[in-house]
């Protein structure tokens, strides 16, 4: 696909000149032990839309998806100071419960990692543990229109007892997709969804997030800048931990403000 | 072979399938003698084992006196017990074998039968009265001599039966009233100083007694504290200082397990002396640095992708473990119950400090009761003087084998069950 046609987000922005801001990070330390990983992160992330993390590796951008649902918790020496907010309430605050904060804003990983359980109780699992539904339909409503939703449900229909890891890598990376919206989160995190899968397998996962967009807030790390410029409406650029620029895409692409994003996405570096 | 390769090459490939080959050649003789050992020990024990399954009887018509079982003619059945059932049992031999009436050929006659067919006259007189007066036909176990004879462990001249016994006895196989049949007592009864009465059962009894208390406390302590270490606890040097700990203690020898519970539930704790309750306990100390650590190996190597997912989703610490990583790990879990019960199950030494080593002829009722378990009978009847306590020795290790053999299998199947759920 050639990037410069296929960047959608004009009339969107056209009729939303400014977007409402889903989350937004302010002066965001992380530290790991006593090495500094972030250092002093500013960005809004606009509501609905895609947005793309990009830089070489190392650079920090993994580990700041990670501070945006407090998954960096559960790394032992990890340190994040700084501001992170949520629909305009710090995520970082005493009072927040990260169980509740972690249904709000949904994960999906770098590699495939279904459950070992059935495809069903995949997406069940879910709204299982956080009560969403109150009766075995709607639960089985829940898992269909994830799964509708993610484009598995044609595939799997008659298999749903099957295990999840018997399905191919696109199929598990989409049913991980289905897991995560089965809660009803607001935003979904995407560590590098695709690096692990094919050609085709990657072209219909950003498919499903370009339909995605409409209902959830996405955050990506990708590694590949053709990706980053196909499916993002806006990308931050990181380098050596911090954050060197950041807007619309297509600014981004066609008219880097800082030397280091023209080296990095015309290939000099990365 | 391409003619591009020089010959150099070829010299050297040409080694490297030599030791590949010498590799192979050292690795199945090792197998092989190891295999070789095995059929060694095991045949050992089965050829010396299998004949304590069988033994013998004798097949006697006994008149029932009157007048021996209620000499002063009270009428009172608890009288009854102490009657001298022997004179009963001696008359019957002296009707196949008539010339016996000298006081020395009365014993000798006596000793062919066991001393427990005066018991087995006992019961049924008490258990039924009103064969009192009336001839019967019994059958009643031999003297382990005349079993060892007819089993050829024993010489039948100079040996322990004197030639006019053998020749009895030779009398009464003309007769048929001698013949061989299937053990029951040693699969029913317990211990006993003669060993024609010996039976394992009640070591049966208190081995499973013993390693049920053993599971019941270790399991769940042991699977709890490695949860706890691998997932939750923070790792500083109070956690370090723990861990180190338990390595240790997994290797401390376990007669000091057996020191510590004579020290502490016998002496402080004044639990009873003997009892499966307590071996259970010593064993349980024992195991539980076993399953600590082979708990927290096998919580570890469940993938970190499937925590994340499932902290991802907003599961709870808790959560995560209980729905997620110890359903993965539980086959490993088990697994390292398995070999730490099964260390427990051939353990003598720590129930020795704890009294598990005394003549237990009852069959334990409780785990409060005194028992004896497996190997200790085994290292008691290693003990006994009498020849026919060889092959009662190797039957009781064949009985320990086959309870290993059973938990191990129970094993294989409860993974197989736990793997299967996904």
């Amino acid at each position: 696909m050639d990037e410069t046609t296929t960047i959608p987000p004009a009339p969107m922005t056209a009729e939303k000149p400014a977007p409402t801001i889903a989350m937004r990070a302010a002066g965001l330390d992380v530290f790991y032990g006593d090495k500094q990983a972030l250092f002093s992160v500013s960005v809004d992330i606009p509501e609905r839309q895609i947005t793309a993390l990009i830089g070489p590796s190392g650079c920090g951008k993994s580990t700041f998806l990670r501070c945006l649902n407090r998954m960096n918790d559960t790394i032992a020496g990890c340190r994040v100071t700084g501001i992170v907010e949520v629909g305009g309430e710090d995520i970082y605050a005493r009072e927040i419960d990260v169980v509740e904060l972690r249904r709000r804003i949904g994960m999906v990983f770098q590699k495939p990692n279904p459950f070992p359980k059935s495809i069903y109780d995949n997406v069940a699992y879910g709204p299982r543990i956080h009560g969403l539904a109150a009766n075995k339909g709607e639960l089985d409503e829940i898992v269909y229109s994830c799964l509708e939703k993610t484009g598995l449900l044609d595939e799997v229909r008659d298999r749903l007892d099957e295990p999840g890891t018997s399905l191919s890598g696109g199929q598990q990376q989409r049913l991980c997709i289905a897991r995560a919206i089965a809660v009803n989160p607001e935003i979904i995190l995407m560590d590098e969804p695709c690096s692990a899968l094919d050609p085709i397998a990657t072209a219909r996962v950003e498919e499903l997030m370009e339909e995605l967009r409409a209902l959830y807030t996405i955050v990506i790390v990708t590694h590949n800048m053709q990706q980053a410029a196909r499916v993002s409406q806006n990308t931050a650029f990181f380098h050596l931990g911090k954050l060197v620029e950041w807007g619309a895409t297509e600014n981004i692409f066609t008219s880097p403000q800082d030397e280091r994003t023209q080296g990095y996405i015309t290939g000099r570096f990365g | 072979m391409t003619p591009s390769v020089d010959t150099e090459t070829r010299r050297r490939l040409k080694l490297r399938h030599a030791a590949e080959r010498r590799f192979r050649f050292y690795s199945i003789a090792a197998i092989a003698i190891a295999l070789g050992a095995l059929v060694v020990l095991l045949g050992n024990i089965v050829v010396s084992g299998t004949s304590a399954f069988i033994t013998t009887e004798i097949k006697l018509t006994v008149r029932m006196d009157p007048a021996v079982i209620d000499p002063e003619n009270t009428g009172k059945i608890e009288d009854w017990r102490q009657a001298n059932y022997a004179v009963i049992v001696l008359r019957a031999l002296q009707n196949i074998v008539p010339e016996a009436t000298g006081r020395t050929d009365r014993i000798r006659l006596l000793r062919l039968a066991s001393s427990g067919a005066n018991d087995t006259l006992r019961e049924m007189v008490l258990a039924d009265p009103t064969i009192v007066g009336k001839t019967v036909t019994v059958t009643i176990p031999a003297s382990d001599d005349v079993d060892m004879l007819r089993k050829g462990k024993l010489k039948a001249e100079g040996g322990r039966l004197s030639a006019a016994q053998v020749g009895w006895l030779k009398r009464m196989e003309e007769k048929g009233v001698i013949s061989t049949a299937f053990n029951t007592r040693f699969f029913a009864s317990g211990d006993s100083r003669e060993p024609e009465l010996a039976g394992i059962w009640a070591a049966v009894v208190g081995t499973a007694m013993t390693l049920l208390v053993t599971l019941v406390l270790s399991f769940p302590l042991g699977v709890a504290a490695a949860i706890y270490l691998q997932e939750f606890a923070p790792k500083n040097r109070w956690t370090d200082l723990i861990e180190v700990n338990i390595n240790n203690l997994a290797a401390v020898p376990s007669i000091v397990f057996g020191l510590l519970g004579l020290a502490v539930f016998l002496n402080f704790l004044e639990l009873p002396r003997s009892a499966p309750l307590v071996g259970g306990m010593v064993l349980a100390l024992m195991t539980l640095p076993t399953i600590i650590i082979t708990a927290r190996t096998a919580l570890q190597s469940v993938p970190p992708s499937i925590r994340e997912a499932a902290v991802g989703l907003g599961a709870s610490p808790l959560q995560v473990v209980a729905h997620h990583v110890l359903p993965l790990a539980m086959p490993g879990i088990l697994t390292g119950s398995i070999i730490g019960m099964a260390r427990a199950l051939g353990e003598t030494a720590p129930l020795l400090m704890i009294g598990m080593v005394a003549f237990i002829v009852d069959i334990p009722g409780s785990p409060r009761d005194p028992a004896t378990v497996l190997p200790v009978q085994v290292y008691l009847w290693a003990d006994s003087p009498e020849r026919a306590f060889v092959e009662k020795t190797a039957a009781a290790v064949l009985a320990l084998l086959v309870f290993l053999i059973t938990m191990n299998g129970l094993a294989i199947y409860l993974r197989k069950k736990f793997e299967r759920r996904w």
